[in-house]
């Protein structure tokens, strides 16, 4: 396992009282799989990933459970040497390209910064390098491109840029955080290309963080459905687009418009709206937006099971 | 508040000023070179005989820490300048809150008609603040006084006379029209466009009545933030004139030209002008606090950094 | 590129122009006085009030008076004063200049060195107890009157303290020549640099502090962190850079605002012969030929000085380069 994470739990304490945004979660990554992350905003995906990347830098969130990298454990470990990993071994794409780059410098040279951070290689080199990275990323024209600023290029080429730069160390982890969110669906599809391609060179883990179930059967091998803070339902792909456990996966699942065929008029919306962290329900977070809840939902947590695949729900999800 | 506090407690003593003189037995505008005071039974008088040199020169009394007999000692007419302190920080709290206002009336006029009416108006107004906002404030302070300062103005039946508080009021005044007539004109362009106003033009509302009744009280935010920035600003500029000898004009005082009364006494009785200078400081640090907290509550969104000098 | 800076020299033409019929109109066209009277000074002979009526044409219509002034100060350059008889301002106003730009430039060099220092100290330091002593110090700085601040160096540097082993280099109150003796010239100008510069250290250091923390919420900075730079350099390379752009329009204005304003208060504390104490003298004696020609003088250079900071700005931030 290149990635395992236990019990994960971080918190935020802020003037309406302490605010859990992940309870207890744990899962684990295999060296080149792709682990699809699925949720709504505010599901606590992007924020359980920031802590991997040791990225949460608000003074008031506490941060417990266990984050182990190759066996080294993450959680406690000190600001230096955590930095020695970040953008080294462990990368991150962020989910909008436009804001992403420091826009008073050249894509090359934000580039070359990061390689210079963690390689003692010269100018020279790292910039030859920089254009060898946006060449793989598919640039049309990469040695002009290192001397464009980020508002020069449109949004995809931007993200692109970012994908070379977060691939220029050959990271064994790659965490992607929405990546194609902002961009054009006609630009999606060249960067989901991208990231499969990049698994098949450089053999790196990827996480790909998403609310889109489309993107997720496209590339995941594994997906985690995370629902207020927790993982509701984990299992291969097939596992999960076949035959998906949670009453939550499988509205997801309804509101993704078929490739092929007739559009339906309206998509089907999950009714209600994720839960207020700060006010959670007793029971299951989902009850109150459930088809199927009945009287234990509202008494206490589901749990969710060990297996391959599980859901966190008492009433489909029962031994 | 503690900001609003000690400002409104140095108000306060100003206010006081005839009170205090009165109490002290002493006329701050008056020259009392032969005066002899009493300190613990003994005669001092008001003017030391120097005993350095030849011994022809007077130095005025040093500070007597008593309150009523002079406090601060006594300046180069020896005339009390607790007293005069008092009464200086009069004209200045006067001559900067004045101005504030008429700043806020002709900026506030200048933005609202530039950004609502817009077109022609607006190229021409808008033109004219960037010359003056380009127009180095003291360089157009000092301008407009020296042409007044010695006969005054008159523009048609309205005639103010040279060394009236007038004077400096309105200079100041106009001088900072630009600093509050460019953000409130950049606000009521972006009102000018809202729904609520196309609205009211749509159903026939008249220009004055939309301006009076949905544009202004959306300004007002603006404006009360930057009353307290805007006279911390004015009392900057209104001392520094009077130290020019372009503000108040004498016998009258403000701590400005009492900081300039104590430079010839710099080196032997700094008190005089090291007084008001911590007068002012201390006001325009309270004003300037309470106007960013203002700010925070009022506007915590906002930007508004009014120009400074 | 070359857009954006025709652009911007012919708006500054343009204010250059504005300005300087502002002024022709204040001293000229005022009401409530005589400006012959005005300009011949105090107690003028009627010869003089008759000379001047007739040198500044004012017995012809306004534009023909407003070409006279500005050829009078800026082409022929033979404005004389007549409070002092027959003194020609513009060279005086001219010799006064390197004065005054030396007291400018050095402030500005502090100035800009310090406030980023503090800015960014405080920044790094955010909430910490040297973040609140720096901005408190700072606030202290931005509302303490200039002149005043003069008066206390002066009464620490020449007076009380002036014969300990703190302040016995401070030379004399005065200018001296850089050509004559540079030591001379950089001691005389260090305490009058210090003073000047406290005010807009404070002002800046303020400023900056508050962009840099804006900057550091920005999502560049989490791409920075995820790219393991070290937090020395995110702060440095990354929101200070970005921050500066803000920090250098905001020096234009205040660059131009300090040649025409608290330089002028600081030459007159320490009796240097710049711009500013030419004026100050001819305030006192109502000189108002010299006023003129130094108010022109001086916003036209500030009007200069601002057009340059923003063709600074035009290579400092790509943004404004290509668009």
């Amino acid at each position: 396992m290149i990635l395992s994470v236990r019990d994960l739990k971080v918190s935020f304490r802020t003037d309406d009282g302490i605010v859990r945004a992940i309870d207890g979660v744990s899962f684990d990554l295999a060296e080149g799989e792709i682990l699809g992350v699925v949720g709504e905003s505010g599901s606590g995906k992007t924020v359980s990933l920031l802590a991997v990347m040791g990225l949460i830098t608000d003074p008031n969130a506490v941060i417990e459970g266990s984050i182990r990298y190759k066996g080294r454990e993450l959680v406690g470990l000190p600001a230096s040497e955590l930095r020695l990993l970040r953008g080294n071994e462990i990368a991150m794409i962020f989910q909008d390209p436009m804001t992403a780059l420091t826009p008073v410098y050249t894509i090359g040279w934000q580039i070359a910064e990061q390689i210079r951070a963690h390689q003692r290689i010269s100018k020279a080199a790292a910039m030859k390098r920089v254009e060898e990275l946006l060449a793989e990323v598919n640039f049309p024209n990469p040695h002009e491109a290192m001397s464009r600023y980020p508002h020069q290029l449109s949004g995809g080429m931007r993200q692109r840029a970012v994908i070379a730069m977060a691939l220029s160390c050959s990271p064994a982890l790659l965490v992607a955080d929405e990546p194609t969110t902002a961009l054009d669906v006609t630009v999606q599809a060249g960067i989901l290309d991208l990231v499969r391609k990049l698994r098949a060179t450089h053999n790196s883990a990827v996480v790909f963080i998403t609310h889109d179930m489309g993107v997720v059967s496209e590339l995941a091998d594994r997906v985690m459905v995370m629902y207020a803070g927790r993982i509701v339902e984990r299992g291969s792909r097939q596992d999960l687009f076949a035959d998906s456990l949670h009453p939550y996966t499988r509205a997801l699942l309804g509101s993704i418009p078929p490739l092929t065929g007739d559009k339906p008029h309206r998509l089907p919306a999950i009714p209600g709206s994720p839960p207020s962290l700060l006010r959670l329900p007793k029971g299951c977070a989902f009850a109150p937006r459930c088809p199927v809840r009945y009287e234990p939902c509202d008494l206490g947590k589901p749990a969710l099971g060990d297996g391959n695949h599980a859901a966190a729900c008492f009433r489909t999800a029962q031994p | 508040m503690a900001a609003l506090a000690v400002f409104v407690l140095i108000v306060i003593a100003c206010l006081s000023a005839p009170l205090y003189a009165r109490w002290a037995g002493v006329d701050p505008f008056v020259s009392t070179l032969d005066r002899i005071i009493t300190i613990d039974g003994q005669d001092v008088p008001v003017m030391e005989q120097s005993t350095e040199g030849l011994g022809l020169g007077y130095t005025p009394l040093g500070p007597t820490w008593r309150l009523g007999n002079y406090f601060l000692g006594a300046d180069n007419q020896g005339r009390d300048v607790m007293a005069r302190l008092l009464y200086g920080g009069l004209n200045s709290l006067l001559i900067s809150a004045v101005a504030t206002v008429l700043t806020l009336l002709l900026g506030t006029a200048t933005g609202l008609v530039a950004g609502y009416f817009g077109g022609l108006t607006d190229t021409v107004l808008s033109r004219l603040l960037d010359i003056l906002w380009a127009f180095p404030i003291y360089l157009l302070a000092i301008s407009l006084s020296i042409v007044t300062i010695a006969q005054g103005i008159s523009i048609g039946p309205i005639t103010i006379e040279s060394g009236s508080l007038w004077l400096p009021i309105i200079i100041i005044g106009i001088v900072y029209v630009p600093y509050v007539a460019r953000p409130i004109r950049g606000q009521v362009l972006s009102l000018r466009n809202s729904e609520f106003v196309l609205a009211a033009i749509n159903l026939g509302v008249p220009g004055p009545r939309i301006l009076w009744r949905d544009i202004l009280p959306n300004v007002t935010t603006t404006l009360i933030v930057f009353v307290p920035l805007m006279m911390a600003l004015n009392m900057l500029t209104e001392s520094a004139l009077s130290f020019l000898s372009i503000g108040v004009q004498p016998p009258d005082a403000s701590w400005g030209t009492i900081i300039q009364d104590g430079q010839a006494l710099l080196y032997t009785r700094p008190l005089v002008a090291l007084a008001p200078g911590i007068a002012i400081a201390v006001s325009v640090m309270a004003l300037n606090v309470f106007g960013d907290g203002l700010r925070d509550a009022l506007d915590p969104r906002s930007k508004i950094e009014l120009g400074r000098d | 590129m070359i857009y954006p800076i025709l652009r911007r020299l012919a708006q500054m033409l343009f204010v250059m122009f504005g300005i300087s019929v502002i002024v022709f109109l204040i001293f000229f066209a005022t009401p409530g006085a005589d400006p012959a009277a005005r300009i011949a000074g105090r107690n003028a002979s009627p010869e003089v009030l008759e000379a001047v009526r007739h040198s500044f044409g004012f017995d012809r219509p306004l534009y023909v008076q407003y070409a006279l002034m500005m050829q009078k100060i800026f082409v022929t350059g033979d404005l004389t004063s007549f409070v002092n008889r027959g003194w020609k301002v513009v060279p005086a106003v001219l010799d006064s200049i390197p004065v005054t730009l030396s007291l400018v430039f050095g402030a500005a060099v502090l100035w800009v060195v310090f406030s980023i220092l503090i800015g960014v100290v405080a920044a790094a330091t955010r909430d910490s107890w040297l973040d609140k002593l720096l901005m408190a110090l700072g606030l202290l700085g931005i509302s303490m009157p200039v002149y005043w601040v003069g008066e206390v160096m002066n009464l620490v540097s020449q007076s009380r303290y002036h014969d300990t082993w703190l302040f016995s280099w401070v030379p004399p109150l005065g200018y001296v020549n850089f050509s004559d003796d540079p030591k001379g010239w950089f001691l005389a100008l260090v305490i009058p640099w210090i003073t000047l510069s406290i005010l807009y250290i404070g002002i800046y250091g303020r400023v900056l502090r508050a962009a840099i923390i804006e900057s550091m919420q920005e999502d560049y900075i989490r791409t920075a962190r995820a790219k393991g730079l070290s937090e020395t350099r995110i702060l440095l390379r990354h929101a200070l850079r970005t921050s500066l752009i803000a920090f250098v329009t905001l020096f234009g204005l205040d660059f131009g605002a300090l040649v025409g304003g608290s330089a002028l208060l600081t030459e007159v504390v320490f009796g240097l012969q710049g711009i500013g104490k030419l004026t100050y003298d001819a305030l006192q004696s109502l000189d108002l030929p010299m006023i003129m020609a130094t108010v022109m003088y001086a916003s036209m250079f500030v009007v200069i000085a601002n057009a340059v900071v923003d063709f600074v700005y035009i290579l400092l931030d790509p943004r404004v380069k290509t668009s």
